[in-house]
């Protein structure tokens, strides 16, 4: 196994996941290949690479939202701190783990329900009932989500009144309110405008010391402004990992280089 | 590539032929829809002006309001309500059966099923819903009801409560096979959505996928209602043909579709209000299911889905 090094410009953290010789397989055909990677605590990693070489694949190992379909396979190790425990276990319930890696999408995804339904989701599958509690979370998680003063007053209408990055930001807030510990995007803003992306570019930086935050990005520009770590995917390996800065001035790998260089991709 | 030159000074403007053919396609689509629309409204015409002959004999509250009906005999009565309380109670012990079983069957085929169980149970609940209501009626007098009556010695040889379960269980492939088309049209980002911040399936079903689906299955219920309540052979042959104004499915009883069937089979002379009552009877039926369409269509507009 490689050991990757932060370097010295990034804050020296605890690792909260550990990947360790990660191999992923859709049916026969092998989209992940022996990947290793650090994901360190209160940190942004983002994962960028040319589309189809398995960024979202991976980032779906981390909540095991592979588990859904049939046929899929994982080989390998994910370990999440501080349980020390392997996610990609058979033992291991993909929906423990998904109460605590939660997840953002490409496409704002909400619920056929009102705005306060729609964040109070993961509570109320997690059983909590007490409207006092509800509403204490639903706030707190759209004030994390910069959308509270946006919503306040219509907190019954429903989600897709909203515009897309309000949508978005609402999808955030959902993921926000049960307090997960990871927290997985997927091009959270390929679907939207500049103006939206740029809000939700703002969070996810606000976000950076309450979550881990793992996210994909064909956007080498949002890569370099959101994260603190970046990890350069090719063909469903990984190419180079480590802090974004040294990735974006000095990469060590010439395809990284190539890629981010603009040379293809 | 054509240049400007090698192009006919004619390019841009309208096609002779392709306007012919696009209009005449056209001329085909609302002659299909006009002529389906024509015989829904020739239907209507005629129950009302045929019932107009009825009600000329007849007061609406007479019709509305006495208990009995008895056109054919020598003591005439012509109260509905018999016929509308058989059709009701046959109606609802059907949708007791027929609505929650079609709901199960379509979350566990929709979310829960692997891929090969679903091919294999979907076909034969289509097979199900193929088998003739005369048969289905049958199963009910000849099996259905004697089963019942070892466990409810009182019961009678015909009964709305047998007729009601058998088309309970003829409905059902109809409402699972909607509900799940309905729930399998909601995009798979939506369940990922909720599978995503820790939902169980089940959890994912009735709290998003449902949600989402709504309005088909809205249609699935309706089209559940509309069938019980316009069934005829199943209680034709397994609830006895009385008119009976009773509210408990235990009892034999007549429905408004058996009613109109016995008449038809008759040999009443045309014009004779004996024989006009078919046609008030069949216009009580048709505002009986417009109720629940226009419920329907209510409840669509209300959760019209989005994703
Ligand atoms: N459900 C699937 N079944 C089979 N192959 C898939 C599936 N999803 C993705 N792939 C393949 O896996 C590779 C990686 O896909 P993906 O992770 O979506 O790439 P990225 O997110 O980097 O664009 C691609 O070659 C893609 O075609
Ligand atoms: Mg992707």
């Amino acid at each position: 196994m490689q050991i990757f090094k932060p370097s010295s410009t990034a804050t020296l953290t605890a690792q909260k996941s550990v990947v360790n010789n990660l191999n992923f397989y859709y049916g026969s055909y092998q989209a992940l290949k022996n990947i290793d990677m650090v994901v360190y605590e209160k940190q942004v990693t983002a994962l960028i690479g040319p589309s189809g070489c398995g960024k979202s694949t991976f980032l779906r190992c981390f909540n095991r939202m592979h588990d859904l379909y049939p046929h899929n396979n994982y080989e390998g190790e994910i370990i999440l701190y501080p349980d020390n425990e392997n996610i990609l276990s058979r033992e291991v319930d993909p929906i423990e783990v998904r109460m605590r890696i939660s997840m953002v999408f490409q496409k704002p995804n909400p619920f056929p329900k009102s705005i306060f339904e729609n964040v109070a989701y993961g509570l109320r599958i997690r059983g909590v009932k007490r409207r006092s509690i509800l509403e204490e979370k639903v706030e707190n998680a759209l004030r994390n989500a910069a959308l509270w003063e946006e919503v306040k007053d219509r907190l019954g209408d429903l989600a897709f009144n909203l515009s897309g990055g309000q949508q978005q930001r609402l999808c955030i807030a959902r993921a926000l309110a049960t307090d997960p510990e990871i927290l997985l995007f997927d091009e959270p803003t390929s679907a939207l405008d500049p103006i939206a992306t740029a809000s939700i570019e703002e969070l996810i930086s606000d976000l950076r010391n309450k979550v881990t935050i793992l996210i994909v990005t064909h956007n080498m520009q949002q890569a370099a402004r959101v994260s603190d770590y970046t990890a350069y995917m090719y063909m469903g390996e990984l190419i180079e990992f480590g802090a974004t800065d040294t990735i974006f001035i000095k990469p060590k790998n010439k395809k990284t280089e190539d890629y981010i260089t603009g040379r293809f991709g | 590539m054509a240049t400007p030159e090698t192009r006919s000074p004619k390019s841009l403007r309208h096609s002779y032929k392709r306007n012919l053919k696009e209009r005449s396609i056209e001329m085909l689509l609302f002659l299909a829809a006009f002529f389906s629309v024509f015989i829904t409204f020739a239907i209507i015409y005629l129950l009302i002006s045929e019932s107009f002959i009825f009600f000329e004999h007849v007061s609406i509250w007479e019709f509305l309001t006495d208990t009995q009906w008895t056109p054919l005999f020598d003591d005439a009565h012509y109260g509905i309500l018999p016929l509308v309380s058989g059709t009701v109670v046959s109606s609802l012990v059907a949708l007791v059966i027929a609505l929650p079983f079609g709901t199960i069957i379509a979350i566990y085929l929709s979310e829960f099923a692997p891929f090969a169980v679903r091919e294999i149970a979907k076909p034969f609940l289509e097979l199900l819903g193929g088998i003739p209501t005369v048969v289905y009626g049958y199963f009910a007098l000849l099996f259905v009801t004697p089963l019942l009556q070892t466990l409810l010695p009182e019961l009678p040889g015909f009964s709305l409560l047998s007729a009601g379960l058998v088309m309970g269980i003829m409905i059902i492939p109809y409402v699972s096979s909607m509900t799940e088309d309905a729930m399998r049209s909601v995009p798979m980002h939506l369940r990922e959505g909720s599978y995503a911040i820790g939902a169980t399936r089940f959890q994912t079903a009735v709290k998003v996928v449902m949600p989402a689906s709504l309005s088909g299955i809205a249609a699935a219920y309706i089209l559940g209602i509309s069938r019980a309540v316009g069934e005829t052979m199943v209680v034709a042959i397994a609830a006895g043909m009385q008119p009976n104004l009773v509210w408990n499915p235990m009892e034999p009883a007549a429905t408004i579709t058996t009613y109109i069937v016995q008449v038809s089979l008759g040999d009443l002379p045309h014009g004779s209000i004996g024989y006009q009552t078919i046609f008030a009877a069949g216009l009580t039926l048709l505002l009986l299911t417009l109720v629940f369409n226009i419920l329907g269509h209510l409840l669509r507009k209300r959760y019209r889905e989005i994703y």
